[in-house]
């Protein structure tokens, strides 16, 4: 951020004429230039305001009773419930993150088989997610499913019903959630490693450094920043998630495989407890906020390093 | 030397193997959901789970059931496929003119503060939308938007823009800030340095956040759910879910209605395919 935050050159002045430095808010900016600049961000601060801040004070509002808690800790699901969550960001996304790494790797290597590869790999982003993880659920249905069907078929194993057993039920929501979002950052990471210039590399080879040296010295440290902010980006997307609980598992067997987010829903719209609902969601806002504040703070430091 | 030159061949040759392998797997592993979709929807009704493997004799009915919505759950099926694509259509064009105003207000204005509302706009996240759900619907009341397409779309853009903003922030910074400087001095406002020379230079950008926000709107389920309720105002992605409601639901019509829906976002992402990996490039790499 360089560029704002020192007095431009005084050769290259296309500003109104006249102006002054002045460490304010709008940085010496005057009259017309600042109502450009208001102009701009207008449109993007009124749909903040009116769509994310209002329903967060009103939410904070409607769960601010201390009794809710009482309440939702009471409840015989929620500690499953967050347990679930727990692993979904930790195994799910961590795995998911790691593994999307290690196949950016392959995916860069100049072969047209790999690229053609790629295409074919970014498909389940592309796939809308209800279909999706629909098609996966009944795939893992038990009798007549898929899976179940081709593991008879081609192997004459029986497979077991995999909703029936909370393990199998939550790793097959982890391994949907894997497969339905593991493309998208495996591309981030390709960008990511297309843009290290291949003077780096040379220099590096020269130095000694190739095969996992050259990972472990040069590429690792270069795309570290761009992992951090991907996994906290990514886990903050997770924590919330919806769709995968409530359409793979369905919370099967017997809700216990399901979110913060499926738990909450079910709380306020099918069983009438909108305030206990919203106490669910508060409850993890300690463990989010300061995971916001870290990402704010990596992509920062994105200006100088990356 | 030619042991030097067996064991370099030894190696292309494991190289390859691995190569290959991983390449299969990764493509079995991709397709098999998908290709359990069709398998589902070139059945014949009741025989969906008879434990077949191919479709063994694959019958293209549930598509023509769907194409002239001959049965009662899919009555306004081409309807709601409309309200689906005004819907991913209004988040994908908002989200790019929201998110790129306001990240060339950031970047390229020469705020001092500029860098604050990007990292507000990353505070979005730490309140994940599903939990935002409960009082976001009693607040669409409020402002008068029940059963509104457009309740959907300010809530699906609400939570696209930041991560807009910060894919245009960091690509952004690839174009020097000289180029506008150099159109100010030959007489444009910022409106004109914005339109006809931040935006073209930042197409794979715009491309990339295009893609993500069109797919955002398809992929969400919960907001159309809970704000869309009249049959008419109703998305296809509601509608779907619906088949849940009876027992006996003819499965195949339901994913044959999945694949219906599947095709627009495909269709765009492939589409737009060839920016999408310089539109995420994360700044430059300084070396």
């Amino acid at each position: 951020m360089s560029s704002t935050t020192q007095p431009i050159p005084h050769y290259i002045r296309p500003w109104p004429s006249g102006w002054t430095w002045r460490p304010t808010w709008f940085g010496g900016l005057h009259g017309s230039e600042r109502s450009w600049a208001i102009a701009f961000f207008l449109p993007y601060v009124a749909v903040f305001l009116a769509f994310i801040v209002y329903p967060v004070v009103y939410g904070i509002w409607l769960g601010s009773d201390p009794e809710l808690y009482a309440e939702l800790f009471g409840q015989p699901r929620y500690l499953t419930t967050v347990l679930n969550t727990l692993l979904l960001v930790g195994v799910g996304v961590n795995v998911k993150m790691f593994l999307a790494f290690l196949l950016s790797g392959f995916f860069v290597i100049p072969n047209r088989w790999i690229k053609a590869l790629l295409v074919l790999y970014m498909l389940p982003w592309a796939l809308p997610a209800l279909p999706a993880f629909l098609s996966l659920h009944w795939m893992l249905i038990g009798y007549g499913g898929f899976l179940n069907s081709a593991l008879e078929t081609w192997f004459g194993i029986a497979g077991p019903i995999w909703f029936n057993s909370y393990p199998l039920a939550l790793s097959a929501n982890i391994l949907s959630y894997i497969w339905k979002w593991m493309p998208f950052w495996t591309l981030v990471f390709v960008a990511g490693r297309m843009a290290i210039p291949q003077d780096i590399y040379e220099a590096a080879a020269v130095d000694g450094a190739t095969g996992i040296r050259r990972f472990t010295f040069v590429t690792f440290p270069l795309l570290a920043n761009l992992y951090l902010i991907c996994t906290l980006l990514s886990t903050l997307w997770t924590v919330g998630d919806f769709t995968t609980a409530y359409f793979v598992s369905s919370g099967a067997p017997a809700l216990q495989t399901e979110t913060l987010a499926t738990f909450g829903f079910r709380m306020a719209f099918d069983q009438g407890y909108p305030r206990v609902g919203i106490a669910a969601v508060m409850a993890s806002l300690p463990l989010l906020v300061p995971l916001t504040i870290l990402l704010m703070r990596r992509v920062q430091a994105t200006e100088v390093q990356l | 030397m030619s042991l030097a030159l067996s064991r370099y061949r030894m190696r292309r040759v494991l190289t390859r193997v691995a190569g290959t392998t991983l390449g299969v797997a990764l493509a079995i592993w991709t397709i098999v959901p998908v290709y359990n979709m069709l398998l589902i929807a070139l059945s014949e009704d009741g025989d969906e789970f008879t434990g077949t493997v191919w479709p063994s004799d694959p019958s293209f009915e549930s598509f023509e059931v769907i194409w002239t919505e001959g049965y009662w759950y899919l009555e306004n099926f081409w309807h709601q496929f409309g309200n689906s694509c005004l819907i991913g259509l209004a988040v994908m064009g908002l989200t790019v003119l929201v998110g790129s105003l306001a990240s060339f207000g950031m970047g390229r204005m020469r705020l001092r503060k500029g860098w604050l509302l990007g990292n507000v706009s990353l505070l979005t996240y730490a309140v994940p939308a599903s939990f935002l759900v409960i009082p976001f619907t009693r607040l669409m009341h409020l402002y008068g938007l029940t059963d509104s397409l457009w309740s959907v779309i300010a809530a699906e853009v609400a939570f696209a823009a930041p991560y807009a903003i910060l894919i245009f922030h960091q690509y952004g910074k690839l174009i020097p800030l000289e180029l506008d400087d150099a159109a100010r001095v030959d007489g444009a406002t910022p409106f004109q340095v914005y339109w006809r020379i931040y935006l073209p230079l930042m197409a794979p950008a715009l491309a990339v956040v295009a893609t993500y926000a069109l797919l955002l709107a398809w992929n969400e389920y919960l907001y159309q759910y809970l704000l869309l309720s009249s049959r008419r105002s109703m998305t296809v992605a509601v509608a779907i879910n619906q088949f849940f409601d009876s027992d006996e639901a003819p499965w195949n019509y339901m994913m044959a209605v999945a694949i219906v829906y599947s095709i627009p976002p495909i269709a765009v992402y492939y589409g737009l395919r060839r920016y999408m990996v310089a539109g995420l490039t994360m700044g430059g790499v300084k070396g």
